[in-house]
């Protein structure tokens, strides 16, 4: 039944989409700043985990785990060394936000070119768990599972770690105000570089289980930061719980337009979806607050 | 007038002599060099009319000047020359008031993110519509006005325009009502600025020279496809030209055009596949070390001796 596939594919795709967006929503929703190179980090998580895996044979899980102590420095190094000046000099946020687009969009050019002298600009792809395994009468490749299980463990944990520590508390406390946070000695830059750093491992991590099940090219980051930040928007920034029904909802549109309309149209489907939202609902689906 | 206001005007009038006479003194390689430069001077000056002023930071160039250049593959054999400008023309402002009246309420990300996604969506369903419909993906462009010497010098009289328009947008009420926006947009409205119009007139004036611009240099292509009618990397090129020249002033990105082309079209030819990774640099250097483009560095300079002396 097409329908019935159509759906099965939407949610899992959703499921990726939710956890290719984790990272991004703890970047903006904290730090404020809109990390436009997050896609391409994501690729070269990607990339890392082909090369790794077609080179010396290790397992991508393997390289998994090696990316989070690597993501974390880098993002806790972006930010501290490229971020920070942006955020000293600006003399209100309208200028950070300018500044930082536009770093961030340099940023987005230096790591597709490097991967680009890398690894070229053809498709990449390898098989690894790629064992079909039967769910409700029909079949999904084990490795999508894998990242399906893995987008709900990780969203959990983000989730619990930002509703039920102390860290997490102040974490809020800054997406809600970072000025009042400083009130109450929550340190908030350092909290922005921590949350940075961790939205990166999430962007390394997302990057290597999606590397498992979907041919990727070093240009795609793009796409992937487009995605992200549909989900982020429509989800509400820093609502987590939103930012999964909303990439349930991408993934969801994404596999009907592809399966009844026009596969060529789903990603024309993906945008107009987004610039809808960016227009009729700028503070999200469940957002309250007016931008 | 005072002298140094006569002077400016006829430094101006010389070089623009001088670059019209420009093709004739070299081969057919420093003409394209030259269109090129034409080409990027348009679309930075426009750019700079909106988003300088206002600092509405927008990834929509390509967009119209891939309209631009569409139009000109759809109605290039039909009509006449100047009646498919004029065409692009239409259809670009009507384009932009569009999109212009949909995008107002943004606030700066979310417009600099909706430009760009913008130019996706329109390739992608061009793309779409070329393959599924029309039946072939791309275009071959025939039309007469396609020797580099005409292209050259519609594009030389495109610049003046813009450069004309951006200095009479400085001295007039216009002009002053966008930097205003620029500086404080809530202030703006309380001072009985009309920001909707404002910004709207201006952001479609700066994209029907974008358009006008697409259309001109099309049928030195021969043949187009989404892919280079639309593509993404030229907004970029637009924005850091215009940054590394400083939108202060009307005139300012045509400073940053002129090394940027040069060292682009040095990239593409030895360093092809280093191109994004220096692309980035650039972007990086202007952000961190030149925020206000050369235009402001200079500013920045004589205020700070005017001070001191």
């Amino acid at each position: 039944m097409p329908l019935l596939d159509a759906l099965l594919t939407g949610l899992t795709l959703g499921g990726m989409y939710a956890l290719v967006a984790l990272g991004l929503n703890l970047q903006y929703g904290v730090a404020r700043i809109m990390n436009l190179s997050y896609g391409e980090l994501l690729i070269a998580a990607a990339v890392l985990a082909y090369a790794l895996f077609g080179q010396l044979g290790v397992s991508p899980l393997l390289t998994m785990l090696a990316v989070v102590p690597l993501a974390a420095l880098l993002g806790w190094g972006i930010y501290a060394f490229a971020l920070t000046p942006l955020v000293r000099r600006a003399p209100d946020r309208d200028a950070l936000e300018a500044d930082s687009l536009l770093g961030t969009f340099g940023l987005l050019f230096v790591v597709q070119g490097v991967m680009l002298v890398l690894v070229g600009g053809s498709y990449l792809s390898y098989s690894f768990l790629s064992v079909p395994v039967g769910v409700l009468g029909t079949t999904v490749a084990a490795n999508r599972l894998l990242a399906l299980a893995m987008a709900v463990v990780l969203g959990l944990a983000v989730w619990l770690l930002l509703m039920r520590t102390r860290v997490g508390t102040a974490i809020r406390a800054v997406a809600v105000d970072p000025v009042s946070a400083q009130l109450v000695a929550i340190d908030v830059r350092q909290l922005a570089a921590a949350a940075f750093a961790l939205g990166t491992v999430l962007a390394g991590v997302a990057g290597v289980l999606v590397s498992m099940f979907l041919t990727f090219s070093a240009t795609m980051g793009v796409l992937f930061t487009m995605k992200a930040l549909i989900v982020v928007i429509m989800g509400g920034i820093g609502n987590m719980a939103g930012a999964v029904v909303a990439a349930l909802m991408l993934g969801l549109v994404e596999a009907l337009v592809g399966t009844f309309i026009d596969p060529g149209l789903t990603l024309a489907a993906n945008y107009a979806l987004f610039l809808a939202v960016l227009l009729f609902r700028p503070a999200g689906l469940f957002g309250k607050v007016a931008r | 007038m005072s002298p140094r206001q006569a002077f400016a005007a006829l430094a101006v009038a010389g070089a623009f002599v001088l670059l019209a006479l420009a093709p004739g003194l070299g081969n057919d390689y420093t003409t394209s060099l030259l269109i090129n430069l034409m080409l990027y001077g348009v679309l930075a000056t426009a750019w700079g009319l909106f988003c300088g002023t206002t600092r509405y930071i927008s990834l929509a160039t390509v967009a119209f000047f891939g309209v631009g250049s569409y139009t000109v593959a759809v109605l290039g054999e039909r009509l006449a020359w100047p009646l498919v400008l004029l065409a692009a023309a239409a259809i670009g402002a009507l384009l932009a008031l569009l999109v212009g009246l949909v995008t107002l309420r943004l606030s700066g990300t979310y417009f600099v993110i909706f430009t760009f996604g913008m130019t996706e969506l329109l390739r992608q369903v061009v793309n779409w519509y070329e393959s599924k419909v029309a039946g072939s993906v791309g275009r071959y462009v025939f039309v007469d006005a396609a020797s580099p010497g005409f292209i050259y010098g519609q594009l030389l009289v495109l610049l003046a325009l813009v450069l004309a328009l951006g200095w009479w947008l400085g001295r007039s009420r216009l002009g002053f009502a966008l930097r205003l926006i620029g500086e404080d947009e809530q202030a703006a409205r309380h001072c009985g600025v009309d920001t909707t119009r404002s910004k709207l007139l201006a952001f479609t004036l700066s994209s029907v020279f974008m358009v006008l611009a697409g259309a001109i240099v099309a049928p030195r292509w021969t043949y187009i496809d989404p892919a280079i009618a639309f593509n993404a990397i030229v907004s970029f090129q637009v924005v850091i030209m215009a940054l590394l020249g400083g939108t202060a002033r009307f005139w300012g990105p045509v400073l940053g055009v002129v090394p940027l082309v040069l060292l682009f079209e040095l990239l593409v030819k030895y360093f092809p596949n280093h191109f994004p990774i220096v692309l980035g640099v650039v972007f990086l250097l202007i952000v961190y070390a030149l925020p206000r483009g050369v235009v402001g560095w200079v500013m920045e300079r004589g205020r700070r001796r005017g001070a001191s002396s």
